[in-house]
Parts: structure tokens; C-alpha cells; sequence
């Protein structure tokens, strides 16, 4: 059970969380204007990295939000969380993602 | 190849087996085949076996990172059936299952092709309409699958708790002819019967891209051991596809997921079938070594940790105690787990990709082993011709453009 | 019985209290203190098992959790029965019975032992090979066969009665292990304040220490050390104590998860206490002080019963006061198997001799054989052993240059081998440590940590017990420290060396770290000679040459070919000597051969702690109405919809379900009813811009609704197919109240949340699940408004005033109320939203004033007849996850004009107007008796050939009381388009033949909604 940091309340255990699937794929703003390949694109296909893996998860029994966080896949080990809407981190090292217990926020 | 057979076991015996010879050889890759695949695994290897057997293909190479059937085709709970709902889906899978009939005596190996039973436990009336839908649509494909009321469930498989639980156990879905294999005999087999038709089976070496040319076709993959040419390129590669099909600049509608399964310690014959809950999320059968092979779903986040959490093998043991709780006292001796990639629909991807030369067999999700023989077969097919086959006609890539899925997960949903 | 190999004193044993146990029958007698494995021992007894393949008669090798032989049944009562339990772990208790395991019809004569004569038929991997002729008989003979004579105890066949329980925990440090390194380091942790877990698998705390007779630690003796330390540990509050705990797994961010077995050893457990307990810990640091586990040699005939492992040998004197035999052979490659002769000696064991596998002894601990007058043989191997159910002999051989010279054969009735130690790394491997080969030590030792732990003493390769106090000294401080200042990263780190700020000064000799991995040379026929690499699986070392013979080169294959290190020590015993013989016969380096993944569990773990408290009704939470007592008590038959119960039919006395449903519809549709539907999900959709929201979720208009008035909504997942549905109703121009289905809701909330979060931030809008809040009573009938009228405050019920698809807030029975004039019958009807807490009250007071109607309280089944009759879908019935709302006839409530909303793109793809899509219609049997069944498929030809072509299927069938017929809902491709047709319903064993209809049956105009 990994520890999760939810940027609105802390770390907490992962069964208070859910899964969202990847971050910052966002919805198109006029579906109709797409072609029916660029909406399958949106709707099914997915980066899947081995590596670091930007994505949603929502604290669901907690504060309820969606906030978004980039992971390692091959280690699962957090590399930073941060709030829906803001920019995916740059230049983010490798997956060390010390504090992952205990010193609360 | 040698031949395997008791007479042979004999023979050697008495020469203290000093002339078996090796299953498969370990070559150096050529500089160039007419097809190579990506991913020892047991698709992987199936395919180049049927390449060569069946499409006089022989100038294959199986390419794998690891060693093969070190992937999910060694961790999975080796659970065959093909009672599947969709047309398209049983076509499919009831092709596999002809194929594991007679799998052992075609491979010269005995891949133990087990068929005691797969049972599907109801528990609610949602259950019972969506297995009695499989069982007629089943039946009208011409593949066996019954109801089963509560007492016959019990009767089945006496181990079963029926009524003391929380979800008591209304009947099930028995397909008679599923049952189990041994994984690695299914890999080890195909890689002998392969190898002996010349197929090179490459361990241990890595795809680290996958080169095209002006026009856009493959030419081959580089490798750890250095650049393999090829017109066509055929991935396996399981949990893992995405990365190698990004090497040739696609996207995929995949993505992968742990997927855990544990085993008790042997115990003497316990359990006469495989048990299957998808309600209460887990399922149950007895190897041959007499260990209690047991499963759930995927774990919930992405991930190619090839281990699962705590509280996921936790849930399955709640369910397992639940079906059967004289196994409380039965002991986990080990856990593991794998990566599998799944799809929108929650079925394959057996085609063609808008790269010429290359193909891809793939999101099998946790459910790939039970279609090996089949699965390899077709792909086989697709490679060779470079169109599908009538059974992987439908799994290609652009049903998800044109909305045509194959959604057997959800046309067997939880109750809603 | 006598304790004939008990020594007339020494031991940790309780002398004072004998108990009498059982072992396949015969009454033995121990004393408190002992293993299962060192009483037998003590009386003579060292068959104990036979082998999973040849069973050959096995005894006992080591004395710990790391034996694979001595298995055993241990029998509490009929359903208290645990197979497969180690006998070097069982600890007796007065009345303990024991039963030996994989033999027929007796331990002493097993018919099984004829396998063993077989057995140059029966190589690794001999059933892939044979057992394919002819077609079939793998099947019906050969399998079945080997299943009988596979799997070693036998699974319990009753409940198991025990419960099991589950902590969570939280420290600063947890040590595993409480031998010497691991009770410094929980000394060091703990004084510096932090709060400490200290945990062992053994019922003592001290593991090596406990068979230490002669060590002086800071100037005690040992036992006495011990004592105190244990003592000041546990008058510390910041301490806790776990003996008999194993930590069996590490998982992601210091998550160790641990086994504690409680009563196990009681001869009468207390009924207050769980069998074993789940802790589940989260460390800030951990120390891995996990030991290290003596190697077996690989020599011919080495798995007779008295052939053990020489410390394992020594633990049974100086633990438990008992000589494993009377004149023992050493078989060694380092310096334990010289403490074990002079213990052993000391302890009035016989020494034949001491045969060493390396040629120079330059030792103290040989110096001090060679003293005590010990026949020392250098570079001498044991080429075989004598005797059957005992060991006899052992034939000694010189080595002269890589040659095996002639053999001696020397009496004796225990060997002991040592081949070295190997650190146990288990868990270090499961944090995904990175594990380094050390050549010099021959063994595999920590190395770049991933997790916060850092290993100590044995466990990392240390050697000398003043060296691996000092470290668990040191690596606690080191723990503690980094748990205090708990900011720098641990991961891709090697912990630095630590240096104790203590010294411990300890007198005992060093064995250093000598060994050998592989097989040991003799020159026998290697044909004929069976070696054992894993004792169990019955795996030798000429197993191994054959794989890799026959090409399985990599570790991970050739363990899959012959099993082994799959046993149910999973090669505690046996891993390190298979990648010798690998890495001989392949002539490649040991770290070139690779190493097998180190899984979760470190020992075997128990099913029922995992499962804990979770069964029966605990199994998964359970949901029940406001209103479910009421229906209890008017003897409601329930159902399971997800999580709640549901009150499916209410029989009176002598009434099937069938008469019952009929009876509840008949009075719905002919007076009144009352249904209990407080387990639909509702969600409160308040803000500015909820219309707005509720445009782009579902797929109808909102903009319109006004304030008072309901509306059925459908809700699309992204894809394009109905997700959900339910009716909504507008309380203001900025609150919806909308409802779900009743297993939806959690998803219809997520999938609402995750727009509105995601994609539409700029929404001012709050969601609120109400589901718990509401109780929602719906009176459904002609009489429905007669009944409700004098109960209401406050609303105007007139059609006039409040027309069907309105709701209104008033009172009734004094309560608050949301009324909704809705109805999923077909009749007038009403739904009462009142709050939860007065559902019941208010269900009894609509009940009462009903009465004078003959008000009937109806359940799911006869509800789902009423909404049959009158096509009313379910979602999840009728649509399975592949249904588009035009599908289902559902198409008019698709904002057409509608520029956008969820789901609304995928609708325009090529497979949803493909012609042939499965539509919603209406099935009557041409013999108005026949019911159809649900999930039967539809057909034109049931006569044509397999693959019978299949048009759809029945998604809802019921026997309509009201209508005296059948009816059936039924997806079927092109289905309205075929409404006159005749088609089939083919069965098993007949077909029915139907006709397809429009899917209302009752009522088509709908003129009973209004009263």
C-alpha cells in the first residue's frame, strides 16, 4: 500500500485514494471538429510509460479532489504531486521520493 | 528434435539420461530473417512455431530480453476456457481451445492440458442472467458451457461453501472441456517444436528500437546484440507493448496494470475444479503439484513493478476463505506478480498496425494464457499473409476509431 | 517412552515440567521448551517424513523455520487441523497431537517408496516427456494418478472455526530478527527514544545466542546477557515485543507486513484469542537482522534420516538438551562443523571423525579438534551414506588433486554438514535492495537499498560475535538517527557503514565465512547416486546437470525444470547449491547464472489472517434502508443489490415467490402499493451553473426544466454508451436532485467529480451525495393520492396543480418532505422523500392510512414486473455497457440540438449507426404460459447450422399476473424493424417460438400515470 501525497491534505494510506488513469488529457473543446481518429486518440490511447508516468488520482475518502502526480512505473515510488490544473513538473530527477512517510503537512 | 515418449525416457534411462540433447538451441541472431517477433513468451513462440509449420516460414527469430516464458506466460494461473459471450470472442478462443486438445501430442510435449471444469459462480440474479445468456449464445456457437443450479455448484465441486456467506452462491456457469495447462511446458514446448524447425529463439536480448525506412516500412530492430534485419516484425511483448510499439512511433490503447496470483502450499487433491468468482473477485484451482493456484483482478494503478499491493492479495484471501473456509488454515507459500496490458474492451488486439511489416498481439489483459496456442496461431496467419485471419478479423486496432468493440467486460458487468 | 538422547542437564528446556504429546499415534513425552522436532529427537525419533516424488524416509535437517523435510499434521480438534507445519517450529503442549505427512499406510512402510525404485525413469521433468499415448489417458489415468501422489498434508475438510485479527501499527524502527545483531540494534534505537518493534519468528527472543553455552558478552555469560537485555527491553515503554512473529513481507514504502501466531502454542487457548494476528507496519526505518542460514553440502545419499546440518545439530544440544545420536560423522567446508564436534563432544556425542573439505586447517576451532583428540580428515568428502530408516554409515574418500580417492566406511548413526552460511537477504530483496555477489564471502549480500532499511550482522555477510553486536549496535543508532531527521532521501542509496558508539566485547570463536556451493565430488556412477540439492521436491544434483543439459541456462529455468527451490522452503535450503552445480556445469560464473526473485512470504503464511474478520456478514459492508426492520418484520424475502439488501417480495403464509409477486402487482395496478426505494443514489447538484453541468453530463436538455419539475435523464459514458439513468428533479433555478440508479451511484458521483474537477474547473457547482440522507417511500397506484392526501401539509396534490413529473417540498406527517409525483409503475404515483432518520415513521404512517385501501407492500421483484409491463428499461438489465440510448429507445432524450455533452462524439462513429444494431422490443410467446428465459438468444433458424446465427437476446421476462400472459424485453439487431415477426427462442431441448412487439404491454397510452 504506497503512501500518497495529497497536496490538499497530506500523506496518506492508498486506500483512501482512487486511481484516475494519465494526467493533462484534456478534453477536447469542440469534440464535433474532430476526426474520428483524433477522438479515439483521446479517448483510448494512452502513453503507458515504463518510467515516469504523470497522472490523476482523486482522494476520495479525504477531500475529495483530483490532483495529479507523476510516479515511477518500474519502482511505483512518487516523484512529486501537485494540484489539478497546474503544469506536469519539468525536469523532474529520478524517481526519489524520500519523504514518504511521516512528516505530515 | 528428440523424440519425447516414455519408451524414449526408458531408452535413456538406462544411459542415465546422458544423451538428452538441448530443447532449443542458443544461437547468435543472423544479420537478417523474414520475420522476427518480438517477446519469447508463450504467443510469441506460438506464433513462430506456426510460421514455420504451418506457413513454411522458417527463417524466424524469436526475440526475447529475459529468458523465454519468463514473462506472464510463467507467473499467470494457467486458467483455459472459451465460454466467451461475443461471437467473436468464442470464435477466438474456442479456436485455442481445439488447439490445447490436441496441443500435447502436436508438440511432442506434454503440456498437461488439464480439463476439469471451469466453474463460474453466480451470486446475485444479475449473474445468473448474464451466464445464461453465455450458455445459450455458447451453446448456439457450438461451445459447451451449462447452468448450474446452487446444489449442482455444490455437487460439482464439493469443497464449495453455497449458503453460509455474505453473497450466497445462487449456481454457475460450468464449462467442462476448460481447465488448467502447466505455463511453462506451453512455453517450453512451442520453443522446442519451433527451434526444431529452425526457428532462433534469442534470450536475453533486449529491443532497444525498432528501425523504418524512407517509406515507412520496418527494416529491422536494433538490439542489445546489435541491429537484426527484417521485413516483418511481429510483437508479443504482453505488459510490455506499448514500450516496444512506441519504438515505432505509435500510440497504443493499452495500458498496463499489476496483476497478482499467489499459491498455497501442495496439499493432497482438495479441489476437483477451477473455480472462478467474479462478483467477490477472486478465483481457485489445484495444480498437479497440489498447490492452490489463486487469482483475482488487476491491482488498481498502472505500473511495471511486476508486484502488487497488500490489501489486493488481502481482498482475494477474503474471498477465498468465503468460498472455501476449511482452506483458512492453508498457507500462502508465495505471491507474485505481473505486468498485463489491457484494452478499452478488454479484448485483443491480433492485426495489422499503420506501420508496414510490423504486427501486433496484444491487451490480453488477464486473460492471455487460455488463448496461446490460438492466439499464435492466427497471428501466425496475419504475419504470413499480411491479412488476418477470419478469427482476428474483428480484434484490430481501428475498431476503437470506428466504436465496433468487443466489450465482454462490460457485457458481463457487475451488477449495476 | 524416555528421553534417551535428553543430556542429563543443561538446555533452555523446562525440566520441571514434562509434557506428553503425540506422534502418529505413539505418546512421547517432552518437556516445556521443546520443538516438536528436538522431543522426537530426544527419543530417538528422527523419521519424521517422506519425500514429495521417491518418498524416501526423510528426517530432520535443520532446526528452524528453514527445514523442508520434517513436515507434519498437527491436529487440534476436526476442524483445527494445519498440514504442512515444520516440526523445528511446532512448540508441544500437553496433548499436542502430530501426525507425519505423504505416506501410506505407514511412515516406517510406505507403498509410495516404490516410486524411489523407479526413479532413473523419473528425472526432472519426466512428465513433459511421457504420458502423451494414448490420446486421452493423460486425462482419465495419468493425471489423476499424479495428483494422488503429489501434494504433501492433507487440506482440513471443516470451517475452520479460529478467528484471525489484523493490527496496524506505526513506529520509528523495526527490527526483524532478535538474535545478537538485531537485539543491539533494538537496544541502540530504543535508548535513543525511538519507538521500536522488535519481532522474531522463534517463541524466544536471541536466535544464535540461544545455542550459545560458552560465549561471554560483556563479561556475562550469554544466557545471562540475554537476560538482561531482554529484560531492559521490555521494561521499555517505547518497546515492543513480537515473538513467534515472522515479518513475511515488504512492500512499498516501509510497509512490513507481519505474521503473529498467538495460541498455536496453548494447550487451551483462551476463546478471547485470535489463532494468529496480521500487523501491518509502517517504519519510518527498518533494520534487517534476519541472520543467516546454515548450507547444506550436496553429497551422495545426504537426505537420510540423521543427516543434518551441523549448527542445527549443536542448536538441539545447547538449546534443547538433546544429542541428535550417538556417534556422529562431520561433514564440513568451514568451521561450524568443528563447534558442533566439540560441542556435540562435550555434550557426550561421539566424534567418528570430521571430514573437511578444505585441505588446510588453520583455524582455532580445528586447532581445538585436533586438541581434543578428534579424528580431523582435510580434503575429505562423504561419498555416500548407509542405513534405511536411519543413517548407519558414511563412506569417507580423500581428495588428491581434484581425485577421489577409495572410500572408507565409518559407523555412525548422525552426520552433520556444514557448507557455510548464507545471509538471508529475503527481505532486503523484496524492498527491491539491490543484491551484490561477494566472492569472497561466496554469497549474495545487500547492497543498494531502495526502501528506508539498512541490514545488519549475519544478514549482511559479518561474521564474529563481537562484529555483529557492534553492528546491530550501530546500524539501531543509525536507524534511529534517520528516522529522527527524517528529510534525506534513502532511495538509491547504500546505507553508509555505521560505527557503534558502544563497544560489546563478546568472546566467541569466529567461524568466519568459509564455505562451498554446489555438489561435493566422489567418484561414484553419477547415473546412480542421488545427491539432494532440495530435499523436499526430491531435486538432485544430477536433476540440475540434466537441465541444463538439455539447454535451461538460466537460474529461473532450471529451478521451473526440476522444481528446484519450489518447495515449501522456496530454497531456503537448497537455492545457493543449485547455482553452484549451474555455474559448474556451465562453466560460468555464479552471478552470471542469475538468482531467483525472492517472493513474499518469507515462510509460509496463513490464509486466514489475511482474510481476518472478513466473512459472513463482514465480508463486505452491508446496506440496509430506513425501512429494512419494518419489511424484516413483515417477513420480507431479501435480496443482494451491490451492497444493500433489498426486501425482494413480501410472501404471506403458503405463498411462493411467484404467488407473491403476482398478488403484490395485482394490487398495485388495482389499488395501491408501497415500495421501499430508498436505495436509489442521489446527488444534489447545487450552484450557479448546475444547469449548465447537468447539459453537459446528460444527455437531455436542462436548460428548460423549470424549478418544480422532474425530468428522466440519461447519462452517457464518454464512449457513447448509457452509463446511467434516473429522474432529476429541479428545486430551483440552481438545485437539481438527481437520482441513480441504486448500485450506480458512487460511479455517477466519481464520473460527476471527475468532469466538473477536470474539465469544466470554471462550473460553480457543488455535488453532494444524498443517498444515506433521504428514505424514499413510492406509493404507486390508482388509490396512490387517496392515501398520501391526509398525511400531507403544505402541497397541493391536484393533477391540476401537481401533474405528473413534479415535485414539490411540504410536509407530511409533520416531516419535511421532497414529493415527487413519478412513477416507474405505469400507475399515479408518488415518491416520498423525507429524511432517513423518519423513513420508518413515515413509512408505517402511509402503511396505516393505506390500510382502508388494502395498501400492500411490494418488492424488487414485483417492481421490476410493473416498469416490465410498461417497458420501463434497467440500466444493467436491458444495457449491458454495449447499449447506445437510441438502442434502448431511448433516443428522444438526446439533446439533439445540443452542441456538445459526454459521450456525445462517440455517437457519431460508424458502428453506432451500423444497421444491424440490437434494439429494444417488446417478446410475446405465441403460448402466453411459456416463460421465457433471461439471457436466452433469439433466432430466425434454430434448425441452421453451428455457428447458429444469433439475432439477440431476452433481457427481462416475467409472468404478468395483471395480464394473464408472459411477457419479455428482448435487445435484438434490427429489432424495430422486425416488430410482427415471428422468431425463436431456441432451448436446450426445444425452441419457442415469439413474436416481436412493441415493449409496452399495459397501458400503451399511458393514461393510468394520471389517476
Amino acid at each position: 500500500m504506497l503512501i500518497i501525497d495529497c497536496p490538499w491534505c497530506g500523506k496518506r494510506p492508498e486506500i483512501e485514494f482512487r486511481y484516475g488513469g494519465e494526467a493533462h488529457i484534456a478534453r477536447p473543446a469542440d469534440p464535433s471538429a474532430l476526426s474520428d481518429e483524433e477522438w479515439a486518440e483521446f479517448l483510448y490511447n494512452r502513453t503507458n510509460p515504463k518510467g515516469l508516468h504523470a497522472e490523476r488520482w482523486r482522494h476520495i475518502h479525504g477531500c475529495g479532489r483530483y490532483f495529479n502526480a507523476v510516479r515511477d512505473t518500474v519502482s511505483d515510488f512518487f516523484v512529486v504531486t501537485y494540484k489539478a490544473g497546474e503544469q506536469r513538473p519539468e525536469n523532474l530527477g529520478p524517481d526519489v521520493d524520500g519523504a514518504s512517510i511521516g512528516g505530515d503537512k | 528434435m528428440q523424440k519425447f515418449s516414455g519408451f524414449e525416457l526408458f531408452r535413456r534411462a538406462l544411459g542415465g539420461h546422458k544423451s538428452w540433447q538441448p530443447q532449443w538451441r542458443s544461437p547468435e541472431p543472423k544479420a537478417e530473417y523474414d520475420v522476427i517477433i518480438v517477446g519469447a513468451g508463450g504467443h510469441g513462440l506460438a506464433a513462430a512455431y506456426y510460421l514455420a509449420k504451418e506457413h513454411g516460414i522458417t527463417n524466424v527469430a524469436v526475440i526475447e530480453r529475459g529468458w523465454l516464458g519468463g514473462g506472464n506466460t510463467g507467473r499467470n494461473t494457467t486458467i483455459v476456457r472459451s465460454n466467451y459471450l461475443f461471437d467473436e470472442s468464442a470464435a477466438l478462443y474456442e479456436h485455442a481451445v481445439k488447439l490445447w486438445e490436441g496441443l500435447s501430442a502436436d508438440l511432442n510435449y506434454n503440456v498437461m492440458y488439464s480439463a476439469r471444469g471451469v466453474l463460474m459462480l453466480a451470486h446475485n440474479h444479475h449473474d445468473e442472467i448474464s451466464f445464461k445468456r453465455h450458455v445459450h449464445s455458447n451453446r448456439l456457437n457450438g461451445v459447451d458451457n451449462e447452468w448450474l443450479t446452487a446444489e449442482q455448484v455444490k455437487e460439482f465441486c464439493p469443497p464449495l461453501n453455497i449458503t453460509s456467506m455474505r453473497y450466497p452462491i445462487i449456481g454457475g456457469a460450468l464449462q467442462r472441456r476448460g481447465g488448467t495447462a502447466r505455463h511453462d511446458a506451453v512455453a517450453w514446448g512451442f520453443a522446442r517444436a519451433a527451434d526444431a524447425r529452425g526457428v532462433d529463439i534469442i534470450q536475453n536480448c533486449e529491443v532497444k528500437a525498432i528501425r523504418r525506412g524512407p517509406s515507412g516500412a520496418v527494416e529491422g530492430v536494433e538490439t542489445t546484440k546489435g541491429f537484426i534485419r527484417a521485413k516483418k516484425i511481429g510483437v508479443s511483448a504482453a505488459g510490455h507493448t506499448s514500450v516496444v510499439m512506441a519504438m515505432a512511433g505509435l500510440r497504443m490503447p493499452l495500458e498496463s496494470y499489476p496483476l497478482q496470483a499467489l499459491v498455497s502450499e501442495p496439499v493432497k487433491p482438495a479441489f476437483p475444479t477451477v473455480v472462478m468468482s467474479n462478483t467477490i473477485h477472486a478465483y481457485i484451482s489445484q495444480s498437479d503439484k497440489g498447490e492452490m493456484v489463486i487469482g483475482a483482478g488487476t491491482d488498481a494503478y498502472t505500473s511495471y513493478s511486476q508486484r502488487g499491493a497488500l490489501h489486493i492479495t488481502t481482498h482475494t484471501l477474503d474471498a477465498i476463505c468465503e468460498l472455501v473456509p476449511q482452506f483458512r488454515r492453508l498457507r500462502m507459500l508465495r505471491n507474485w506478480g505481473g505486468i498485463v496490458d489491457v484494452t478499452p474492451d478488454r479484448s485483443p488486439i491480433i492485426a495489422k498496425t499503420p506501420v508496414p511489416g510490423l504486427y501486433v498481439n496484444c491487451g490480453w489483459g488477464t486473460g492471455g494464457f487460455k488463448a496461446t496456442p490460438g492466439s499464435g496461431n492466427v497471428f501466425a496467419h496475419t504475419i504470413a499473409r499480411d491479412a488476418p485471419h477470419p478469427i482476428n478479423a474483428p480484434f484490430t486496432l481501428e475498431r476503437f476509431r470506428d466504436g465496433f468493440l468487443i466489450d465482454e467486460a462490460a457485457a458481463a458487468a457487475v451488477a449495476h | 517412552m524416555t528421553n534417551r538422547f535428553r543430556t542429563p542437564s543443561g538446555g533452555r528446556i523446562d525440566r520441571a515440567t514434562p509434557v506428553s504429546f503425540r506422534f502418529d499415534g505413539k505418546t512421547f513425552t517432552g518437556y516445556r521448551g521443546d520443538t516438536l522436532a528436538s522431543a522426537l529427537i530426544a527419543n530417538g525419533v528422527h523419521l519424521v517424513g517422506r519425500s514429495f516424488k521417491y518418498h524416501r524416509p526423510r528426517g530432520f535437517i535443520s532446526a528452524g523455520s528453514d527445514e523442508p523435510n520434517a513436515l507434519v499434521n498437527v491436529v487440534r480438534d476436526g476442524a483445527r487441523q494445519a498440514p504442512n507445519l515444520r516440526a523445528t517450529q511446532v512448540e508441544i503442549y500437553e496433548g499436542l497431537k502430530a501426525e507425519s505427512q505423504n505416506r501410506w499406510p505407514s511412515l516406517g512402510f510406505d507403498a509410495g517408496a516404490v516410486n524411489d525404485l523407479f526413479s532413473p525413469f523419473l528425472p526432472s521433468g519426466f512428465y513433459y516427456k511421457t504420458f502423451m499415448w494414448p490420446a486421452g489417458a493423460w486425462k482419465r489415468f495419468y493425471e489423476p494418478k499424479i495428483r494422488a501422489m503429489a501434494g504433501l498434508g492433507v487440506a482440513p475438510t471443516l470451517p475452520d472455526p479460529d478467528r484471525y485479527t489484523q493490527n496496524y501499527a506505526h513506529c520509528d524502527v523495526l527490527v526483524v530478527g532478535a538474535g545478537p545483531a538485531g537485539l543491539a540494534a533494538a537496544l541502540a534505537a530504543a535508548s535513543s527514544g525511538a519507538k521500536v518493534i522488535l519481532v522474531d519468528e522463534q517463541a524466544e527472543f536471541g536466535g544464535s545466542l540461544l545455542s550459545e553455552t560458552t560465549a561471554i558478552i560483556e563479561g556475562k555469560p550469554t544466557a545471562d546477557w540475554l537476560a538482561d537485555t531482554l529484560a531492559n527491553l521490555a521494561a521499555k515503554d517505547n518497546v515492543t515485543l513480537l515473538p513467534r512473529t515472522t515479518a513475511f513481507g515488504y512492500f512499498p514504502h516501509n510497509l512490513i507486513a507481519l505474521a503473529e501466531r498467538v495460541t498455536d502454542h496453548l494447550a487451551a487457548p483462551g476463546a478471547d484469542l485470535p489463532r494468529e494476528r496480521l500487523w501491518q507496519v509502517r517504519a519510518k526505518e527498518v533494520v534487517l537482522a534476519t541472520g543467516a542460514l546454515e548450507r547444506p553440502l550436496v553429497f551422495p545419499e545426504n537426505d537420510r534420516p540423521g543427516v543434518l546440518l551441523a549448527d542445527s545439530g549443536r542448536t538441539y544440544l545447547n538449546r534443547y538438551g538433546v544429542r541428535p545420536g550417538e556417534r556422529a560423522v562431520i561433514f564440513t567446508a568451514c568451521d561450524a562443523g568443528y563447534r558442533a564436534a566439540l560441542d556435540l563432544k562435550a555434550g557426550g556425542v561421539a566424534i567418528a571423525a570430521i571430514a573437511d573439505l578444505r585441505s588446510e586447517l588453520t583455524g582455532e576451532l580445528p586447532t581445538h579438534a585436533l586438541k581434543a583428540g578428534i579424528d580431523v580428515r582435510p580434503s575429505t568428502v562423504v561419498t555416500g551414506t548407509s542405513g534405511r530408516l536411519r543413517v548407519s554409515g558414511a563412506s569417507l574418500a580423500k581428495v588428491k588433486h581434484g581425485t577421489v580417492g577409495p572410500s572408507e566406511s565409518v559407523a555412525c548413526d548422525v552426520v552433520l554438514m556444514s557448507g557455510g552460511f548464507t545471509p538471508s537477504v529475503h527481505l532486503f530483496s523484496q524492498s527491491r535492495g539491490k543484491l551484490v555477489w561477494d566472492g569472497a564471502a561466496g554469497a549474495y549480500l545487500p547492497g543498494t537499498s531502495v526502501e528506508r532499511e539498512r541490514s545488519a550482522g549475519a544478514s549482511r555477510g559479518l561474521s564474529g560475535l563481537q562484529r555483529v553486536l557492534e553492528d546491530g549496535y550501530a546500524q539501531g543508532e543509525a536507524a534511529a538517527k534517520a528516522a529522527r531527521d527524517f528529510t534525506s532521501p534513502a532511495r538509491g542509496q547504500t546505507p553508509a557503514p555505521a560505527e557503534s558508539s558502544r563497544s560489546i566485547p563478546a568472546s566467541a570463536e569466529d567461524l568466519g565465512t568459509d564455505g562451498f556451493i554446489g555438489a561435493t565430488p566422489h567418484s561414484r556412477n553419477p547415473a546412480f547416486v542421488k545427491a539432494f540439492v532440495d530435499w523436499q521436491n526430491d531435486v538432485t544434483a544430477k536433476d540440475i546437470k540434466l537441465a541444463t543439459r538439455e539447454g535451461f541456462r538460466s537460474i529461473e529455468h532450471v529451478k521451473r525444470y526440476t522444481t528446484t527451490g519450489m518447495a515449501t522452503d522456496q530454497g531456503k535450503t537448497s537455492n545457493m547449491n543449485a547455482l553452484g552445480i549451474v555455474s559448474e556445469a556451465l562453466d560460468t560464473p555464479v552471478p552470471q547464472i542469475g538468482l531467483t526473485t525472492f517472493r513474499p512470504p518469507f515462510t509460509p503464511t496463513t490464509f486466514g489472517i489475511f482474510a481476518g474478520e472478513a466473512r459472513g456478514d463482514l465480508f463486505d459492508p452491508l446496506r440496509k434502508t430506513a425501512i429494512h426492520d419494518w419489511a424484516a418484520e413483515h417477513g420480507a424475502a431479501f435480496e443482494d443489490v451491490s451492497l444493500w439488501k433489498r426486501a425482494h417480495y413480501f410472501p404471506r403464509a403458503g405463498e411462493d415467490m411467484h404467488a407473491a409477486v403476482a398478488r403484490e402487482c395485482k394490487a398495485v395496478r388495482a389499488s395501491v402499493g408501497l415500495f421501499d426505494a430508498s436505495t436509489l443514489g442521489k446527488i444534489e447538484v447545487v450552484g450557479p451553473d448546475a444547469a449548465e453541468f447537468m447539459n453537459r453530463i446528460y444527455t437531455n436538455a436542462w436548460a428548460k426544466l423549470e424549478p418544480g419539475r422532474l425530468r428522466y435523464g440519461v447519462m452517457l459514458r464518454e464512449d457513447g454508451f448509457v452509463m446511467d439513468d434516473g429522474v432529476v428533479g429541479r428545486l430551483a433555478p440552481d438545485r437539481f436532485h438527481v437520482t441513480t440508479t441504486t448500485g450506480g451511484a458512487p460511479r455517477v458521483l466519481a464520473h460527476m467529480e471527475d468532469f466538473l474537477q477536470t474539465e469544466w474547473p470554471d462550473l460553480d457547482v457543488w455535488l453532494t451525495s444524498t443517498t444515506e440522507q433521504w428514505a424514499v417511500i413510492a406509493v404507486q397506484g390508482p388509490k396512490a393520492r387517496e392515501v398520501i392526501a391526509p398525511l400531507i401539509e403544505g402541497i397541493d396534490l391536484s393533477k391540476e396543480a401537481f401533474p405528473h413529473m413534479s415535485v414539490r417540498e411540504g410536509r407530511i406527517c409533520g416531516v419535511p418532505t421532497r414529493l415527487f409525483s413519478v412513477s416507474f409503475t405505469g400507475e399515479l404515483g408518488f415518491e416520498i422523500n423525507v429524511p432517513a432518520e423518519y423513513g420508518r415513521s413515515v413509512w408505517e404512517a402511509v402503511y396505516a392510512a393505506g390500510e382502508r385501501f388494502g395498501i400492500t407492500p411490494y418488492g424488487t421483484e414485483a417492481m421490476h414486473v410493473l416498469r416490465a409491463e410498461k417497458g420501463y428499461i434497467i440500466v444493467g438489465q436491458e444495457t449491458d455497457g454495449t447499449a447506445t440510448p437510441d438502442d434502448v429507445g431511448l433516443g428522444w432524450a438526446v439533446g439533439k440540438a445540443k452542441k456538445d455533452f459526454v459521450g456525445k462524439r462517440s455517437l457519431a462513429r460508424a458502428a453506432f449507426s451500423a444497421p444491424d444494431r440490437k434494439q429494444l422490443v417488446g417478446l410475446r410467446t405465441t403460448d402466453p404460459r411459456v416463460v421465457l428465459e433471461e439471457g436466452a438468444q433469439i433466432v430466425t433458424d434454430p434448425s441452421a447450422p453451428i455457428p447458429v446465427p444469433m439475432l439477440g437476446f431476452v433481457t427481462s421476462s416475467y409472468n404478468s399476473a395483471v395480464l394473464g400472459r408472459s411477457i419479455a424485453l428482448a435487445m435484438i439487431k434490427g429489432g424495430r424493424a422486425r416488430i410482427g415477426q415471428k422468431l425463436t427462442v431456441p432451448m436446450e431441448t426445444h425452441a419457442i417460438e415469439v413474436e416481436v412487439v412493441e415493449p409496452v404491454f399495459y397501458d400503451p397510452k399511458g393514461e393510468r400515470l394520471n389517476g
